[in-house]
Parts: structure tokens; C-alpha cells; sequence
């Protein structure tokens, strides 16, 4: 392995509470490992597993989700119902030989920017450690990701079919 | 009873509800093409009961045609449909997720010795339990037995690979879904998958690459597993249709099986109870969450 590795991590994030964690560190001026990506969303309870997958797809060697405590949600249970969810799809991970370690969630909340430094401090350091995603990346290949535009009859069958939902 | 018999029986009834006009449809099986295959049918005359006939050869879920997309129930009159022990738990599932009203089926349980595969008896009935069903409107082949499976335990299989290390059970994945050709036949065949529009028909933004890339692969049939656990009765069609042999129940299986391992949930048992990923406890297990 490269002793300079230095792994890509996306990290998906709430917007109420490790974001403003995040930017809590930030205007704290404390430093950290500058491997995350930090992508913000409405909540944990939108992550949607395709985002992880797509995270990989576009070379992630390590995906981080963080979002409120539990009872500390701004929609109430969505963080209740997103830990069920990613309980169940680290498995799923692990039995395709994914290492589970190569996705991590923690709680962090708007006031703690020092338990955000700690947290990417250590999962950078456990991918760090796990190097780079090599056997995602050759399924990868240099064919992918494909920069196909949606054809113009593509476009028209999913305007058709979401008219006929409605 | 032999099969004669019971096609028999089949035929009867069929004919006698239709004649009724108690239902406005029959779902069944038919004799197929080729020796040994059976095939859906749909008789909506009394005359057309003729085809119906039940063994061992009848192993589709009929369950699928009750999604909306097939638009077989109208409004008004119930349709009647054929339906194994194992069936019936789709059906459970169906209602539960509210895609199907009760009273708008008419449930002809087939009590099952079990069906067949290409290679004999079809592994989810080596290790079924249930050979009556569990609720219906009309029995056909009378109530049999209940034995013991031959295998005790359904997840010996994914014990195995759960045994083996990280990189062996990627090899082991990428060989599968390296066959994968992206029929979608898992996906039509499950009674379960019946979104009008999937998430990989999605062209903007194309969450999952649609072309057979191994990329593509994985991410299908990451999502597929995913979104059918907790909701996965273990009807095995999506194995049984794929013609490229994928083991496809051994995802669904894991699924179950840490599904229940979490959460005490077993799919398809009971139409009042809530899927386990659509509620959750405060003292859910989270000590992988940092």
C-alpha cells in the first residue's frame, strides 16, 4: 500500500445538528483531518442508501453519516428511524464483502465541534488504515462513470410515466 | 390426493364461482408450453376453467397479479386466485403495505406438499413449515399433514458465507452478479416490487448505472436486498425466475434473518403488525453508532 494514502471520505450530514457541529469546529479553529467531504442534508432519515453506493461509485475509500442524538431530531424520529435502517444495511455490507468499518455513523450535535474533530480524526484514521477501496475502484474501471445525457426519448418515456402516476 | 384429483377440484370450483358471478376473474395455473412448465391463467368466463390444473410444477407466486400495475381487481366484484401456504404470506404482506384490500380477493388455498424445481424439490419447500394455509376462502386439496422440514435450519446457507472472510465473500458476489444481465425478471417476478416507477428506471439523476457494468450490478442488487428487507417472505421467485442462477434468496435471506435477529420480525405473518424499518424503539441496539 502507498504510505501516502490519504483516503477520500464522504461524510453525510444533518443540517441541524453536525453540520452546525462541524461549522462549530470550524469557528472554533479547531483542526482536523481535512479527508472529509462534507455534504449536507435535511436530516439522517434522508440518507438514502443510494447515496453511499454513488459515494463509492465516485471513488470513496469511506463514508461517514452523522446526524443529531437520538430525541434531539428537528422531525422528531428521524434519527430513530434512520439507526434501524443503517443496523440493517451494514449488514447487507458486510455480507457482500464490504468492509462495515468502510461505513461509519456517529451522533454528533450542534454543540459539539470537539466531539466532530475526534470523530473524523478516528474514522480517517480507521480508513486510513483500511487503504484505498481497490476492489470497488477496479469494478470501477476506466469506463465508468459514463457521461450519458438522458436521450430525448428517454426523457419523454419518464415524463410519460410520471404522468401516468399522476 | 393425486394430482388429477386435485386439478379436478381446481377446475370445479373455478367454474362454479365464475358461473356464480361471485368473482369477476380466476387467476390459476395452466398447463405450459413445454412438458413440465406451467404457466399463468387468467379465465373470466366459466367456459375457460377447463385449462386450470394444480401439482407440483405450480410453483409461481400468483400473488404478483394482485399489484396494481396488473389492474386485474375492479372495483365491484372480488377476483379469485390460487394460492400455496407460502403465497398467501405475500398476500398478508400486500395488505399490510395497503396495496390490496381483502375483500376485494377471493383466496382458493392450495394446501402444498411442495414444488418442484429443475433439480427437485425447490429449497424454500425443503425447509417449509407450513404446508396448510394460513387463512383462505376456499380450500382445495383438504389439510395435510404438517411434518417437519427435511432442513431445520433456512439459514445454513447464509451462515456459510457469513463464515468467510470480507474479501472471499466479495469474490464470491462479484462472480454472481458478474452474470447478472439486468433482465429485471427478480424484480417482476416479486409481489413485492411493485413501485410504478423503480428507483433504477430513475434517468435523472440515474441513481443506479442501468447497463450490465459490474458497477451497475452491485449497486442493483445492493438496493434490490435493501429494499425488500423487512418486507421479504421468502417466496423465492426471484431466484426461481433468474436464468442466470444468481442466488438472490441468499440476499433476501440475510436480510430476514438479521431482520428478525434485531428486531423479532418475521415478514408476511400478520397483516396488522408494522414493518420493522417503518417504526423503531428508543432502545434500539446502536452501539456500532460512534
Amino acid at each position: 500500500m502507498d504510505e501516502n494514502f490519504e483516503p477520500k471520505i464522504a461524510a453525510f450530514v444533518c443540517t441541524w445538528c453536525t453540520y452546525t457541529g462541524a461549522d462549530l469546529a470550524g469557528t472554533s479553529r479547531l483542526k482536523y483531518e481535512p479527508n472529509v467531504r462534507v455534504l449536507r442534508l435535511p436530516c439522517t432519515g434522508r440518507i438514502d442508501f443510494s447515496l453511499v453506493i454513488k459515494a463509492f461509485e465516485n471513488g470513496a475509500d469511506g463514508v461517514l453519516i452523522s446526524g443529531c442524538h437520538p430525541n434531539d431530531c428537528h422531525y422528531n424520529a428521524g434519527n430513530f428511524h434512520a439507526r434501524r435502517r443503517f443496523a440493517v444495511f451494514r449488514k447487507l455490507l458486510e455480507f457482500t464483502g464490504i468492509d462495515p468499518n468502510r461505513v461509519q455513523f456517529s451522533w454528533v450535535s450542534a454543540a459539539e465541534g470537539a466531539k466532530w474533530r475526534d470523530v473524523v480524526n478516528a474514522v480517517t484514521d480507521e480508513i486510513r488504515k483500511l487503504g484505498p477501496f481497490t476492489e470497488y475502484q477496479k469494478l470501477i474501471g476506466d469506463s465508468f462513470p459514463f457521461q450519458h445525457e438522458a436521450s430525448e426519448t428517454e426523457q419523454n418515456s419518464e415524463k410519460e410515466q410520471v404522468e401516468n402516476v399522476k | 390426493m393425486s394430482n388429477d384429483k386435485i386439478s379436478a377440484e381446481v377446475k370445479k370450483l373455478a367454474g362454479e364461482l365464475l358461473e356464480s358471478g361471485k368473482v369477476s376473474a380466476v387467476v390459476g395455473y395452466a398447463e405450459g408450453t413445454l412438458k413440465g412448465r406451467v404457466q399463468t391463467f387468467i379465465a373470466r368466463k366459466a367456459s375457460e376453467t377447463e385449462k386450470f390444473i394444480f401439482n407440483q410444477n405450480c410453483a409461481n407466486n400468483l400473488a404478483v397479479y394482485l399489484t396494481k400495475s396488473y389492474n386485474i381487481i375492479s372495483a365491484g366484484k372480488p377476483v379469485a386466485v390460487f394460492l400455496k401456504p407460502c403465497d398467501i404470506k405475500s398476500v398478508t404482506a400486500l395488505i399490510q403495505e395497503h396495496q390490496l384490500k381483502r375483500e376485494d380477493i377471493f383466496i382458493i388455498g392450495l394446501s402444498c406438499q411442495g414444488v418442484l424445481n429443475d433439480s427437485g424439490p425447490a429449497g424454500k419447500c425443503r425447509a417449509c413449515s407450513m404446508h396448510n394455509p394460513q387463512y383462505y376462502d376456499a380450500l382445495i386439496g383438504g389439510v395435510v399433514e404438517e411434518k417437519e422440514p427435511e432442513v431445520t435450519d433456512p439459514f445454513a446457507r447464509v451462515k456459510e458465507i457469513e463464515s468467510m472472510t470480507t474479501s472471499e465473500c466479495w469474490e464470491f458476489w462479484m462472480k454472481e452478479f458478474d452474470k447478472c444481465v439486468r433482465c429485471y425478471a427478480c424484480r417482476q417476478a416479486c409481489p413485492l416490487c411493485y413501485c410504478e416507477q423503480c428507483i433504477v428506471d430513475k434517468t435523472r439523476p440515474r441513481w443506479i448505472e442501468s447497463s450490465a457494468h459490474p458497477i451497475g450490478n452491485l449497486g442493483w442488487h445492493l438496493i434490490r436486498a435493501f429494499h425488500l428487507a423487512g418486507r421479504c417472505i421468502g417466496c423465492g421467485e426471484c431466484e426461481r425466475v433468474c436464468h442466470q442462477n444468481i442466488p438472490l434468496s441468499l440476499l433476501n435471506m440475510k436480510m430476514s434473518k438479521e431482520i428478525f435477529d434485531l428486531y423479532g420480525y418475521t415478514a408476511g405473518m400478520d397483516e396488522g403488525a408494522k414493518p420493522p424499518l417503518t417504526e423503531f424503539k428508543m432502545e434500539d441496539n446502536e452501539e456500532f453508532i460512534r
